[in-house]
């Protein structure tokens, strides 16, 4: 599956990888819904990094669309609620 | 997928409101089209923007260090003429200003990594801007309006996604960078303002003042020493100790005296 990490790109990953990224995933959410930023960062930090790891970088030139959209790097809880509305960080 | 799953949900939304937003789909294309190549412009202003302040902040980096280097000269200076507690103070303003120059060196590689990154994102969708158009004209030439549509809808929603995330990267580079300029901008006014000359190392500080003050002096006796080893070489020694002595005198000076009745010890320091 295609996986973007905002601000790097986007990453082609194998399928396989979807059961530990969804665990990953829900812990992130139950970091966030709890406010919790010594669980939020480390599991991020690990996301990104088993995505980065496990991918191959995507042609430059190809427009397929990510099935999956990671937060970038550096990106505060807030800005992840950011990114979870219509009317949040994503311009357009 | 919670959270990641939503993100791209948002991102299709966006793109799909741009499709929608046109009766032809292919207008949306040229549309869009004209939406990459302003982001294209925007994106390569903020890497030059990025790099404008990376430049402002090397600069302020290489002022401190000379000031330090100057400082740190001083303090060898102050050692070598024996007075350590000058060197105490030239060192205690020198490690001030290592506070400055550290929190700089961070701003300037978060300014560094922002140019890299940023410049990246710039490729990566020149390069999809590009592929777009050539997807764009096949369309266009290939298809009815009601058959482009599916390829229309792939062709936005894929680039209209790198657009989503090329957007939010200069924002945030932009914020970073109003924000640097801010913190540059006080290191700049409180050099103008002389609040920093009490820790930097200006021509005329108290420091270097009493070098120069130490130095003059020393200069003074090594004049001396060498008159007086010149005359001593002369043929008229006793009239040219009367001169010397009175040079002495004259000028009031307590260790210039010292120094011409012992020229070896004003040579040696």
């Amino acid at each position: 599956m295609i996986v973007r990490i905002l601000g790097e790109g986007q990453l082609d990953v194998d399928d396989s990888l979807t059961s530990e990224l969804n665990e990953l995933d829900a812990r992130l959410e139950a970091a966030v819904n709890a406010g919790d930023e010594a669980t939020f960062r480390p599991v991020l930090t690990e996301m990104l990094a088993r995505v980065r790891a496990a991918g191959t970088p995507v042609p430059a030139d190809s427009l397929e669309a990510s099935e999956v959209i990671l937060p970038y790097s550096d990106a505060s809880m807030d800005d992840v609620r950011g990114l979870l509305t219509e009317d949040g960080l994503i311009p357009g | 997928m919670s959270v990641v799953k939503r993100v791209s949900l948002i991102f299709k939304a966006k793109a799909n409101k741009q499709l929608d937003r046109l009766e032809d789909p292919r207008e949306t294309l040229d549309y869009s089209y004209q939406r990459q190549l302003e982001m294209l412009t925007q994106v390569r202003r903020g890497v030059a923007d990025v790099a404008t302040s990376r430049k402002r902040v090397e600069l302020q980096m290489n002022t401190l260090q000379q000031q330090q280097n100057k400082l740190d000269g001083q303090a060898r200076s102050a050692l070598g003429a024996g007075r350590e507690d000058l060197a105490r103070e030239a060192l205690t303003r020198k490690s001030a200003l290592q506070t400055q120059l550290t929190d700089l060196q961070t701003q300037y590689q978060t300014l560094q990594a922002d140019e890299e990154k940023l410049t990246a994102a710039s490729q990566r969708l020149q390069s999809k801007v590009e592929a777009f158009r050539t997807q764009k004209e096949t369309i266009k030439a290939t298809y009815t309006a009601a058959e482009a549509q599916t390829r229309i809808g792939e062709a936005v929603t894929g680039i209209s996604e790198e657009m989503g995330d090329v957007g939010m990267a200069v924002q945030r580079a932009q914020d970073k960078t109003a924000q640097m300029q801010a913190r540059a901008g006080a290191i700049d006014e409180l050099m103008a303002s002389g609040a920093l000359d009490d820790v930097t190392s200006q021509p005329n500080d108290d420091i270097q003042r009493e070098l120069d003050s130490m130095g003059a002096s020393h200069d003074v006796d090594r004049e001396l020493a060498r008159l007086k080893g010149e005359l001593d070489q002369g043929e008229a020694p006793r009239e040219i100790e009367g001169s010397a002595s009175g040079a002495g005198g004259t000028t009031g000076n307590g260790q210039a005296g010292r120094a011409a009745d012992q020229p070896q010890a004003g040579e040696g320091s």
